[in-house]
């Protein structure tokens, strides 16, 4: 392994303008027919990084990624993998491998012969090819399964083979399609952890496809968000899901309160925005709106105060009513009716056993810190 | 739901009139008495007959190498007909190409058997090859009209297969003639052989193809028996038929057998 695993795990090359791209995805575009899957994009991923493309069925992550692995030719753009274009280079020569959603395991190969396959296809010997399997077995651990048949096994272990397999030629780049889709979610949460794991302690590059944010969340360095075939947003989980750049991204990352109004006049402290729902309401000051312009105000479910007594020191505080409240263990969420009819979303974490909850058709206040708000225009 | 007594009667009525004739051939096929339709005790004489009766062997064996020769040769042209169907996307006359592979399944044997022969005959007269009628030409013919059944089992087969697992082959470094030897053919194999199962035990049915096309000397067994009975049906032939049905029989049910396990391990 080349790269020192602490230091991948660490650094955080794409904040550095100088740094050089590992991948580069210049202005590819893919078209089907009439149909534009995926449609002029760019990204940069930077060695070791675990990138997760994160996107609905048909959004053209699947497709980006098999224009990466060479299964389809880009219609137009380019794409560098280490600095090599891979125009014209067929799947069976990159220096890529795909770990298939379906895992893809050949069904009359045992397990060890699975993990085997590419690395004599290489052209290496039995011999070394068969220590480098043994070494891959003990990663996924699975080392008492070398002889077992693809069917023999659980989906859990079927998943560990596909890795290992994937793993075993050492690729410049991995390739996940939907890695942990098919398994149950607890085995999920715990495999998650594993594949970081395994990708911090090798330093490869991952490039996961996924549609599952939480899978997402846990598991990337950054996030692309993409939809109809464009990356709407790139980012750190965090930068993400704290300041989303459209109503698109913050609604698919997590849930959200959205509310619609007019920028007041530009203002060097607190600015004003006058809504329908909540009334004037203030927020931080931001940068190129105009008066009047329709923005809308993007608040987190979590960053919402809910009082039974009004907050004077919360600049935007409004009254409610409790329409609908769920429990679910560490936290509860609420839906509190405003006096127009406007519902807004409020989770509460439930740290104390002694308080008594607040409770169905209660009358609440909800309050939302000027600094809590994120102000999007499109 | 109550089953009630009209399905099963149904069912009973639809077997007997599939199964009746063969079953009274199976057992007069045991019959000592010469003439076929008066029974005169059970033997096995007709049997023992049959194993005296050189031409009727001789024609047997004709009608084996037949059948092993034409299901391989239709095996090879029905597996890479139906992968060029199923792998090469769209192409222009696929369609075409789809209808015309199938188009023998629903073709009357005497077209097909008098269109092979003409060709053989303009062929000989053009090309010189192939010399004359014989068996060569009967494998030739059976070979093409059974192509297309092995090209609808392997289609059928090769579009369940999950085209993952030869884009994970080629990604894993295998050029695409590897793929299809390592990956595609094993996944294939079992569906590969009831097709060619299937193959051989048409090629020995088939009468009417092999009468056009047959020369003198490559007298299949059909061909043998049917000239038989023309002059009256003699027990032999029902014991002959009775070994045929058996034989049949065996290559269907494992050639299904190999299908259902298989379809059974890939999910």
């Amino acid at each position: 392994m080349t790269s020192n695993p602490a230091l991948a795990a660490n650094t955080k090359p794409w904040r550095d303008p100088a740094a050089k791209p590992f991948i580069s995805i210049r202005n590819v575009t893919k078209r089907f027919g009439d149909f534009t899957a995926v449609d002029d994009v760019s990204l940069d991923v930077y060695r070791s990084e675990l990138f997760c493309l994160l996107g609905g069925s048909g959004c053209g992550k699947s497709t980006l990624l098999r224009m990466l692995s060479g299964f389809e030719t880009p219609t137009a753009g380019q794409i560098l993998i280490d600095g090599q274009d891979m125009a014209g280079v067929p799947a069976d020569k990159r220096p890529t491998n795909m770990m298939f959603q379906s895992y893809a395991l050949f069904p009359h190969m045992s397990v060890e012969k699975n993990i085997a396959y590419g690395l004599l296809r290489e052209g290496k010997s039995k011999a070394e090819a068969y220590e480098r399997v043994g070494e891959m077995l003990k990663l996924v651990k699975l080392e008492k399964f070398a002889s077992r048949k693809p069917h023999q096994l659980s989906g859990g272990q079927r998943q560990r083979v596909a890795l290992a397999r994937a793993l075993a030629k050492q690729p410049k780049l991995l390739l996940l399609d939907e890695p942990l889709g098919a398994l149950d979610k607890k085995l999920r949460e715990e495999t998650q952890f594993e594949l970081v794991n395994i990708q911090e302690t090798l330093g490869v590059t991952f490039i996961v496809v996924t549609h599952d944010q939480d899978e997402a969340m846990t598991l990337a360095t950054r996030i692309g968000v993409m939809t109809e075939g464009v990356i709407t947003q790139v980012g750190e989980p965090r930068e993400i899901y704290e300041t989303p750049k459209s109503r698109f991204v913050a609604d698919f990352i997590g849930s959200v309160n959205l509310i619609e109004g007019k920028a007041g006049p530009a203002a060097p402290d607190l600015m004003r925005v006058e809504t329908d729902d909540l009334g004037p309401v203030v927020v931080p000051p931001t940068a190129g709106l105009t008066q009047g312009q329709t923005v809308w105000l993007a608040i987190r479910p979590e960053r919402v105060w809910l009082t039974r007594e009004p907050r004077p020191d919360i600049a935007n505080s409004v009254p409610g009513v409790v329409q609908d409240m769920g429990y679910v263990g560490h936290m509860s969420s609420y839906v509190v009716r405003l006096a127009n009819g406007r519902l807004i979303r409020v989770t509460q974490a439930n740290e104390s056993r002694r308080d008594t909850p607040i409770t169905w058709d209660e009358q609440v206040h909800v309050g939302f810190e000027p600094s809590d708000f994120r102000v999007l225009t499109q | 739901m109550k089953r009630g007594w009209f399905l099963p009667i149904v069912a009973t009525l639809g077997f007997a009139f599939l199964y009746a004739p063969i079953v009274s051939l199976v057992i007069f096929s045991f019959n000592e008495s010469r003439l076929v339709t008066v029974w005169g005790g059970f033997s096995t004489r007709w049997y023992g007959e049959l194993l005296d009766d050189g031409q009727m062997l001789g024609a047997a064996w004709i009608s084996l190498k037949v059948g092993a020769w034409a299901a391989s040769i239709a095996t090879v042209m029905g597996t890479l007909a139906a992968f060029v169907l199923t792998r090469f996307g769209k192409f222009r006359g696929k369609l075409l190409m789809t209808g015309m592979i199938t188009a023998p399944l629903v073709m009357p044997e005497v077209i097909i058997g008098l269109s092979l022969l003409l060709l053989f005959v303009a062929m000989e007269g053009v090309l010189g090859w192939p010399a004359g009628r014989g068996m060569l030409t009967v494998i030739i013919a059976h070979a093409t009209f059974t192509a297309a059944y092995v090209a609808v089992i392997a289609q059928s087969r090769l579009r369940d297969m999950d085209e993952s697992l030869e884009e994970a082959a080629r990604d894993l470094g295998a050029g695409p003639v590897r793929v299809f030897f390592d990956i595609t053919l094993p996944v294939i194999a079992p569906a590969l052989v009831s097709g060619w199962l299937l193959a051989f035990t048409l090629s020995l049915d088939d009468l009417v193809i092999a009468s056009f096309v047959s020369g003198p000397g490559a007298s299949t067994l059909p061909m043998v028996i049917f000239s038989k009975v023309r002059l009256g049906v003699s027990p032999d032939v029902n014991a002959l038929a009775t070994i045929i049905i058996g034989i049949v029989a065996l290559a269907v049910t494992v050639a299904g057998v190999l299908l259902m396990r298989q379809s059974k391990r890939m999910r």
